[in-house]
């Protein structure tokens, strides 16, 4: 209720953005589904957990300043040796798990954000191509998308990063394992974005808006982007909710087998895998929070795409 | 027809002469073979005798042909770190990779498929709704991670199940060295083909409730029903047939990718396949047997691939249509 008295003519304090939103469809079934209202409160928490770290966190875990040996491998609080300090415990190299959490978070959700961006991009052109031009260039394409599906996300990665670590001799691995993980998960998803988009791109172009809009002689990149891409794009949500799981699950395995992430720069992947050699000596608390912290995360954000996926498919209501 | 099949097979040819010079180009460029051999003060004599002895003072035209006439005939080189034909190095550990990844997708095949189906039909009963969860779980957690879980469970707080190895392994007709005929070693599977089938699991379950979804709202079961055919029949002989043809494609391409991923599977319980062996020779640039298994992968999958679009065109008329136009 504001001061102001809307002009004549506008529209009636009802249809503000937020009514609009709190009125629309999907906004009634999110909240009729409990399950997804707490996997989205926590998917939000631990992202601005993330971006707060620095603000959040007891110490800064990149700084070696702040770190030190002698305090490697102390349990949580709650166990025997356990030091106020360090609530979580502490890592094999004496940091802070809990500050090494967040700190990883944010790695591994800017990793994954920015690797699922480009992975999409790289999808949905070439599968508009692909599917709309046809004959040869589709088969180019959809050629390229077999040889790269013969190279799962694992050995796409093995196979960049061995490159990398040929052509930046001498470099450390913190200057270039960021963008070629980014890459790595970028070039090994975008099959699944060609593949959605030229198999409904095939169907939709056969119909009579697009032979209307090509006999009115408009420029096949703007039928592409104007008509087609929004006809198409429905799946593409889905997809692309679920391979931000995909892409974080992809990041934390490459940096556990030792190709992603150095310790120096740990993502939660690196904490598990410097966990595991720990683990059978009984230091369970490096493996089990980061892994646990991992999989909410991860399982927030696919119990999110489920429910996306069934309520934008209109024949499920 | 035939055109389309002799096309299929030409055009998986050339997928796979593309992935070998792929293979070769990189690999041939990507860290120095000799260094990993000789060390820090070898004779250069030494060096330069051992840079002969490898071809790689040929041009890299005729070392890229020689590479690819070798390959062929399933000479992948001798390995830089092992000093063993490369062929024979995956040769011993195939039984391995190849029996876990069965076992894997049998799994999640025969457990997968029921359990969606189930689902599928029973949306909103209790036990549709703990399988969900499940199957989300099983989404979300790393192989990596559900195997070090399965570890910590069954092998060291439990002492159930060995945490890492094939266990006993008897060999069969002098080649094929199995892990199935003993106790140890089918114990010794268990863990890992959990942790690498669980995966596929899920997924195979997903896919078939949401597929078995749309297909029971679609005109030929509404028309089925109207027919007055049983429920019993509507479901299982009309609405599991459409559902199964693109779960077996799925099927199909998974078998690929559960290969791959059994290299996180094998680190993880160091278990003496193939994939371990792709990882050790990453680490180590051993150039020979990363070009060999990313050829044998490629090969496999393509195959796969061919196999499973030339049944496409087999079982769907609206394809077999297009072929011949």
């Amino acid at each position: 209720m504001s001061m102001q008295t809307p002009p004549a003519g506008s529209s009636p304090p009802g249809d503000s953005l937020w009514s609009r939103i709190m009125a629309h469809d999907l906004t009634y079934l999110f909240f009729r589904s409990p399950l997804t209202v707490v996997a989205a409160i926590l998917s939000v928490a631990i992202m601005l957990a993330a971006l707060m770290a620095p603000l959040l966190a007891s110490m800064d875990p990149f700084d070696p300043a702040q770190v030190f040996l002698a305090d490697a491998n102390i349990p949580p609080v709650w166990q025997d040796g356990g030091d106020p300090r360090f609530v979580l415990g502490t890592d094999d190299q004496g940091r802070d798990l809990y500050s090494a959490i967040l700190y990883g978070m944010r790695v591994s959700l800017v990793i994954g954000l920015s690797g699922v961006a480009l992975a999409a991009t790289i999808g949905i052109t070439l599968g508009l191509v692909a599917g709309y031009v046809g004959g040869r260039v589709d088969a180019v394409i959809m050629r390229v998308a077999d040889v790269q599906l013969t190279f799962p996300a694992i050995l796409i990665a093995l196979l960049v990063n061995g490159i990398v670590q040929a052509l930046s001799k001498g470099t450390s691995r913190e200057t270039w394992a960021f963008g070629v993980l980014i890459l790595s998960i970028g070039l090994s998803f975008w099959v699944q974005y060609a593949r959605t988009i030229r198999g409904s791109t095939l169907i939709e172009k056969n119909k009579d808006y697009i032979h209307a809009a090509r006999l009115v002689g408009q420029p096949t990149p703007l039928i592409l982007l104007r008509h087609l891409l929004p006809n198409v794009i429905g799946p593409v949500l889905v997809i692309l909710t679920i391979n931000l799981g995909l892409a974080i699950i992809t990041e934390a395995t490459l940096s556990f087998l030792g190709v992603g992430l150095p310790p120096t720069q740990p993502s939660l992947g690196t904490l598990i895998s410097i966990g595991n050699k720990y683990l059978f000596s009984g230091d369970w608390w490096i493996v089990t929070f980061p892994g646990l912290t991992l999989a909410i995360f991860v399982l927030s954000i696919n119990l999110i795409g489920d429910w996306l996926r069934d309520a934008l498919n209109p024949r499920l209501q | 027809m035939l055109a389309f099949v002799i096309r299929r097979i030409l055009q998986s040819c050339m997928v796979l002469l593309t992935v070998a010079l792929l293979a070769f180009t990189m690999f041939r460029f990507v860290g120095d073979p000799v260094a990993q051999i000789v060390s820090l003060d070898t004779p250069a004599e030494e060096v330069r005798k051992v840079r002969e002895s490898l071809g790689l003072d040929d041009p890299v035209i005729v070392q890229m042909g020689r590479y690819l006439y070798k390959a062929v005939q399933m000479d992948f080189g001798i390995s830089y770190q092992f000093r063993q034909p490369v062929i024979q190095l995956l040769a011993e550990r195939a039984p391995a990779t190849l029996e876990l990844a069965l076992i894997s997708s049998f799994l999640s095949l025969a457990i997968g498929i029921p359990m969606g189906v189930y689902t599928a039909l029973r949306r909103d009963s209790l036990f549709a709704r703990v399988f969900q969860s499940i199957s989300l779980v099983g989404v979300s957690l790393p192989t990596f991670l559900i195997g070090i879980l399965l570890i910590y469970l069954f092998a060291v707080t439990l002492g159930w199940l060995p945490s890492f190895g094939r266990g006993q392994v008897v060999t069969v007709s002098g080649r094929w060295s199995t892990g199935l005929l003993t106790v140890s070693g089918l114990k010794a599977l268990i863990l890992p083909s959990i942790t690498l089938g669980l995966y596929q699991m899920t997924l195979i379950m997903r896919l078939v409730r949401a597929e078995m979804l749309e297909v029971l709202r679609s005109d030929h079961i509404k028309f089925a029903r109207a027919r007055g055919l049983t429920t019993r029949a509507i479901h299982f002989r009309h609405a599991l047939k459409s559902t199964l043809v693109p779960v077996i494609t799925i099927a199909g391409l998974q078998l690929g990718s559960i290969i791959a991923f059994a290299v996180i599977t094998e680190t993880v319980f160091q278990w003496p396949g193939m994939g371990a062996l792709f990882l050790k020779a990453v680490q180590n640039v051993d150039i020979p047997i990363m070009a060999a298994y990313l050829m044998i992968i490629s090969a496999l999958f393509v195959t796969i691939n061919m196999v499973v679009d030339l049944l496409y065109a087999f079982v769907d008329p609206r394809l077999r249509a297009t072929i011949k136009g």
